[in-house]
């Protein structure tokens, strides 16, 4: 056992350091930094800037246009992204539709989708939840009936989040009615400019509205957009939802994050005379998520290192998405006790893009109050944390 | 970065494992707990034949290595045994004080003997008000005609009932907090002035109170300079404390598993008690807590292990001691809640593994004092 890197990984680790220093845009940055979020435009400019670099897909293979980083090199990246707070690529096109086009779609379907999703040239979007299936996805209604060499899909899917960018959403569609319902799933890529296609925004806790519901009404799908064969689409799904769990632990985030909330208590009055930082419940509480954090970054390096000697991940996601958003959200609720009155306007506009004004809250904590109010999300979605207990049970505890 | 184990780790992890399951069930646990001793004079010997008194200890005092993950190994497999034999206090704890601050004479004299397993140490630390503050020291030490006199009184010496020698932490300068004036010195348990209250600790270790009444004891009974022995002490706690985090991951693993498989074999309502997802759930989150108990104390080792400054490597064992005091209260009392009244029961493991972790919570500082520990040494880097 040894906790330090190899001198290839320190000097790997300087060398994406370097790179984000100086080619991670001044104005994203601080855009970042003030709880701004980046418009669609900057996030694809971005990508783009990696993209040229080579680091636009760090988990993919090389054949596909991937790094062929180690898994040391693949945490490197991510926890100095996390630290500069540069955008990860959205990640439904790179991180859970492609592993399935890799694993399941055939070659003229690579072909297709692949290059534009690498390159950032097409927005993606995902297509599983429906209001009446939340944690129980299996029992989705929405219908493909084939028709010729189409399918005519019906329904509606919801949680959809960025759908009112998306050129495409991959969606689980059902294809039979008459098996167990997990039988009876396929996994289908639909062109978002279909006519048929419609999507209503949901405003959310904070004001904004990042999910959207989506319509399908009569919209005509070729069939060769099917991925893999008919009712095969619960397991494609499942290989996914495993993609969609890695790097769930949130370390960089949270690093970064904690930091900053160390910082803005050491520069905000306690009221009494003193800084926040000295405030001796508030720093005994902050030291608390500090050690959190060290036990879940070394959780997440020990999966990662069984991952390296070729296994996958399995419920060790579970405890890393449990315990990452728990986690997140306490550094939230920090943040929020942190900001006193300061926590309270509830002011949506002056954290989009495009708002020209001054934001009124000193400190960086202008944008804290709607941060936690949106990372109510977290323990939600993905498999909720109570269905992630669930999966600790049945595979591990064998309960 | 590297989190598998070496061949020797391996090695070592199976010898003890072995013996504990083989040799060391609840019943031979409990005959030992009920001796004279508390430990088995026989398995001590044992120990010493296969070379696991010699691991804390550098190569250069004929020892293993004093590598923490090597110790972490080992004291895992005692933690899920509730091994009772003092390898802790005695070799852990007095013995690397002993390497740290001796000089070659004090150690020729008394290292091979303890690594051989002819030599009972332990270490007198805390007293009745110094809470886990290793500076807090009353216990004076002063010069007399070219000796050393001792008077004070020491409370929770584990092993200090079976120690031939006892190391005591003095003050012979400075205020009572002061970390600067602190000694170490050697007193035989059974020299004059010493007064040995014998008694047993809740997880069955045994442990004394001991006054010092005008003790005299030679020069040559110091374990290093005259007041300067704070920083190792520091340190050689910081390990003792890394190795009681990882005897607590094997007591937690152990809790875990009997609870799960008694939740599967305890019917009530026609149904195992383990099908009631209210159960389930908290024994997922038992799970949960000891993964990270195991990753955190790994932390600690393995930066023990590494070159980084003293200030990091205490903060990541604070940072240790301090996730296992949380993870040993939540573990700890779920397996007794979900074991229901049977969990209450001396007849039962499960209360004796749970009064042992519970004394590992308090060891060395419990959560709140290794948190604020924690704070200072971030604040002050």
């Amino acid at each position: 056992m040894n906790a330090d890197f190899s001198p290839e990984d320190a000097a790997f680790r300087d060398e994406v350091r370097e790179f984000l220093q100086n080619e991670f845009p001044t104005a994203y940055r601080d855009k970042v930094d003030a709880g701004i979020r980046l418009s669609k435009d900057e996030i694809v400019h971005w990508q783009k800037i990696l993209f040229e670099k080579g680091w636009a897909a760090p988990n993919w293979p090389v054949e596909h246009g991937g790094t062929g980083w180690s898994t040391t090199q693949k945490h490197i990246f991510a926890m100095e992204m996390g630290l500069t707070g540069a955008p990860e690529p959205v990640p439904f096109g790179m991180k859970m539709v492609a592993p399935v086009l890799m694993a399941y779609g055939s070659e003229e379907q690579q072909q297709r989708f692949l290059p534009d999703i690498l390159q950032s040239n097409v927005w993606w979007c995902q297509g599983y939840s429906e209001p009446n299936s939340g944690s129980d996805l299996a029992s989705l209604k929405t219908s493909a009936v084939r028709d010729g060499d189409h399918y005519v899909v019906n329904g509606a899917k919801t949680w959809n989040t960025y759908g009112q960018y998306a050129d495409w959403i991959f969606c689980l569609v059902r294809t039979d009615t008459t098996v167990k319902k997990q039988e009876g799933i396929s996994f289908l890529l639909i062109d978002m400019h279909s006519p048929g296609v419609s999507h209503k925004p949901i405003v959310l806790l904070d004001g904004h509205s990042e999910v959207n519901e989506i319509f399908f009404d009569e919209v005509r799908v070729p069939a060769e957009n099917l991925i893999g064969e008919e009712n095969r689409g619960w397991t494609y799904a499942k290989v996914l939802l495993t993609h969609e769990r890695t790097n769930i632990a949130l370390v960089p985030r949270s690093t970064r994050r904690l930091r900053a909330l160390r910082r803005a208590a050491a520069s905000l009055d306690d009221g009494q005379g003193g800084s926040m930082l000295e405030d001796p419940v508030f720093s005994h509480r902050l030291a608390g998520l500090e050690i959190e954090l060290k036990a879940l970054e070394y959780a997440e390096l020990r999966t990662l290192a069984s991952l390296s000697v070729g296994k996958s991940p399995g419920p060790e996601s579970s405890i890393l998405k449990i315990v990452g958003t728990e986690l997140a959200q306490r550094i939230d609720e920090m943040f929020l006790e942190l900001g006193a009155y300061h926590s309270l306007p509830y002011l949506p506009e002056q954290f989009d893009e495009g708002f020209q004004g001054t934001t009124m809250e000193p400190g960086g904590l202008a944008g804290q109050g709607l941060v936690y109010l949106n990372d109510r999300k977290l323990s939600i979605f993905g498999g909720s944390n109570e269905v992630q207990r669930n999966i600790i049970c049945k595979a591990v505890l064998g309960l | 970065m590297d989190f598998s184990y070496s061949e020797e780790q391996q090695m070592l992890k199976e010898s003890v494992g072995k013996f504990v399951q083989q040799q060391y069930d609840f019943d031979t646990r409990n005959r030992i707990a009920a001796s004279e001793t508390g430990y088995s004079e026989e398995n001590w010997k044992l120990f010493a034949e296969l070379g696991w008194l010699t691991v804390p200890f550098g190569e250069e005092d004929g020892g293993f290595g004093d590598s923490a993950v090597d110790l972490m190994v080992m004291m895992e497999e005692f933690g899920k045994a509730m091994l009772l034999e003092p390898f802790l206090p005695s070799v852990v704890l007095a013995g690397r004080l002993l390497a740290a601050l001796g000089d070659a004479r004090q150690k020729e004299e008394l290292l091979p003997a303890l690594m051989v397993g002819n030599l009972q140490l332990a270490c007198a630390w805390a007293e009745s008000g110094s809470r886990y503050n290793l500076a807090n020291v009353r216990l004076s030490a002063r010069g007399e005609g070219g000796n050393v006199v001792l008077s004070g009184a020491k409370v929770n010496v584990l092993n200090g009932p079976n120690a031939d020698k006892l190391l005591v932490t003095a003050r012979e300068s400075g205020a009572v907090t002061e970390s600067d004036g602190l000694s170490v010195f050697l007193v035989d348990r059974d020299a004059p002035g010493v007064d040995v209250r014998a008694y047993a600790n809740m997880d069955a270790s045994r442990a004394a109170r001991i006054s010092f009444n005008e003790v005299t004891v030679p020069e040559s009974a110091r374990l290093g300079k005259p007041g300067g022995a704070y920083e190792a002490l520091e340190r050689v706690f910081d390990h003792a404390t890394a190795a009681v985090c990882a005897q607590a991951v094997g007591a937690l693993d152990a809790l875990l598993r009997k609870t799960v498989e008694y939740s599967k074999t305890r019917k009530q309502f026609g149904v195992p008690i383990g099908s009631f997802q209210a159960l389930q759930h908290r024994m997922a989150d038992m799970f949960i807590e000891c993964q990270l108990a195991r990753s955190i104390t790994v932390m600690a080792a393995m930066q023990l292990d590494s070159d980084a400054p003293w200030q990091t490597r205490s903060a990541a064992v604070s940072a240790a001691k301090s996730r296992l005091g949380r993870a040993i209260r939540k573990v700890g009392q779920e397996a007794v809640q979900i074991h229901g009244g049977i969990g209450m029961t001396d007849e039962l493991d499960v209360s004796h593994l749970f009064r042992q972790a519970t004394g590992l919570e308090l060891l060395f500082g419990d959560a709140d004092y290794h948190t604020a520990r924690f704070t200072r040494l971030q604040n002050a880097g």
